[in-house]
């Protein structure tokens, strides 16, 4: 497979490359057997990182939805990523999706609207100019990052799709291609993943397609070629490697939602006082700091998100 | 096995304990724990807790299935580890996840299960370590503190229901975890079980007219 590699790779690319991540997993050997060795039951896996540079720069415009605060890491953004198509484990996606195939795609646009369609991603990709997000994301695990994203506005998208008048949501599939990736061989979620927005959600400004970050290409483990941001809600409806967008009368059912209803919700907005049923969602580490810093209600994007909830109750639409 | 063997052994079983820890250590020098740290710590020290909760609790179906009885001199270091990395597991906890938020941990222990499950499997711990000496054992008599050390299934039930109970959804490593202790349990049940039985026929058959 071809990569194209830009002629001008930054200096910080290159101190990028030589990290690498080492894990260490604990595996309990042949149970028993293993046992009088102590040391015997660390293995230590290396991992290389994902190769930084290997990505075509982006030409965008700043947007003034941005936030100025300090922005995590490239190596933290592009290494530590909970992308269950690709491996559980935090650091698996950057090795697992190297050899991710992002051309040639389409994306399929079906349900309420005129006409069904398949946009392909380069048509996708001019739908609108592409501007920087830079945006803070909060995991439903209790962790934060800040991510220069770089997208177009989702409403443009939807804009191009015409769903009819009879469409109150949306839809979106990740790809569901097991040899692909290697993650959807396991039972850990139903796959194909799926997530949903209402529309008016949808067609918030802040809610963007996001096709790249740190002014480049997306990388793939970060859900290349073309991935949801919506920044007020947990992480985990920011659907990746996105094929298929369907409008539907019906709220639909989300992925984490079939697999324990009673701890993720269809709207899993960020909400420091409605707790996981298992954790607190209070707090959050922010990557790259040591001290807990609060939540914020809706991810501090309450001034510009909060009426779309207006008399709703939070803790039941949790 | 010869005295001198088995101090050498002790010796080198004492420094192979001490990997993870030397792990954690020299990889927090070097920068080399990842995006979260503090994630890996957590993790890496209650692992490794349960690690040596489990092998601790192999030591005697080992010795003897293999007939080796000189195995049981490792296990109190072994089980002293165990204890050794529950401790930093529990301070990592109240010190780098909570940062002695005391309010908060006392609300941790009371509404989630999974904490309150760590925790107890950690308290259980602590009477074993506290009489884990030669003089306790004296003081106590062997059976009473054969008794009190049975603590340690509990414990260890505990630390593996904590795990089960803390992850997202891939729970395939703690059933893991899971199935070796349920293996552990079993062979003390049949250890204890089956002869019991076999007394209680002996007796009925020798009583029967």
């Amino acid at each position: 497979m071809l990569i194209k590699k830009p002629e001008d790779i930054r200096s910080s690319e290159i101190t990028d490359q030589k990290l690498y991540l080492n894990r260490r997993k604990f595996i309990l050997g042949a149970s028993v057997a293993g046992a009088a060795l102590a040391a015997g039951v660390l293995v230590r896996e290396l991992s290389s990182p994902a190769p930084a540079g290997a990505n075509a720069k982006l030409g965008f415009s700043k947007s003034p939805l941005s936030t100025s605060e300090k922005q995590t890491p490239f190596k933290d953004i592009t290494n530590y990523n909970n992308y269950y198509e690709f491996g559980t484990d935090k650091y698996s996606p950057a090795a697992e999706a190297k050899n991710f195939r992002t051309r040639p795609w389409t994306v399929k646009v079906e349900g309420e609207v005129k006409k069904p369609k398949i946009l392909d991603i380069d048509a996708i990709l001019k739908l609108a100019p592409l501007e920087e997000r830079v945006y803070r994301l909060r995991c439903v695990e209790g962790w934060s990052m800040v991510i220069p994203w770089v997208g177009f506005p989702l409403s443009a998208f939807i804009n191009a799709c015409e769903p009819t008048a009879k469409a109150k949501y949306l839809e979106l599939t990740t790809l569901h291609d097991p040899k692909q990736m290697p993650g959807q061989n396991s039972g850990v979620l139903d796959w194909p993943y799926v997530e949903g927005l209402r529309m008016d959600e949808a067609m918030h400004p802040l809610a963007i397609l996001a096709v790249g970050l740190y002014g480049e290409t997306l990388p793939n483990q970060d859900g290349a070629p073309l991935r949801l941001v919506v920044p007020w809600k947990y992480g985990f409806k920011s659907v990746k490697a996105i094929v298929k967008a369907r409008f539907t009368e019906k709220q639909p059912v989300n992925t984490w939602n079939i697999a324990a209803p009673s701890e993720y919700g269809f709207y899993s907005n960020v909400n420091p006082q409605v707790d996981h049923p298992r954790w607190s969602q209070a707090k959050e580490r922010r990557i790259g700091e040591f001290f807990k810093r609060d939540t914020l209600m809706f991810n501090g994007y309450g001034d510009q998100v909060a009426r779309l909830y207006a008399g709703m109750d939070l803790r039941k639409n949790f | 096995m010869r005295n001198r063997g088995i101090v050498l052994l002790k010796v080198a079983v004492f420094l192979g304990c001490l990997g993870p820890l030397a792990y954690l250590l020299w990889g927090y020098h070097a920068d080399d724990l990842g995006a979260n740290p503090i994630e890996v710590i957590t993790h890496t020290t209650g692992r490794t807790t349960l690690v040596f909760l489990l092998i601790t609790l192999s030591i005697t179906p080992l010795r003897s299935l293999s007939r080796q009885p000189w195995l049981i001199r490792l296990r109190r270091m072994l089980g002293l580890f165990a204890f050794f990395y529950g401790c930093l597991h529990f301070t990592t906890y109240i010190w780098l996840d909570q940062f002695f938020d005391w309010a908060n941990m006392v609300k941790d222990v009371q509404k989630r299960p999974f904490i309150t499950a760590g925790f107890t499997g950690f308290v259980l711990m602590i009477p074993l370590a506290l009489t884990s000496t030669g003089w306790a054992v004296r003081k106590l008599g062997g059976k009473r503190w054969q008794w009190l050390h049975r603590l340690i299934y509990l414990s260890a039930t505990a630390g593996v229901i904590h795990f089960l109970w803390l992850v997202k959804k891939d729970i395939s490593e703690p059933l893991i975890y899971a199935g070796v202790l349920a293996l552990l349990l079993l062979y003390r049940i049949g250890a204890w079980g089956i002869p019991a039985l076999k007394a209680r026929r002996a007796r009925l058959t020798e009583s029967a007219p």
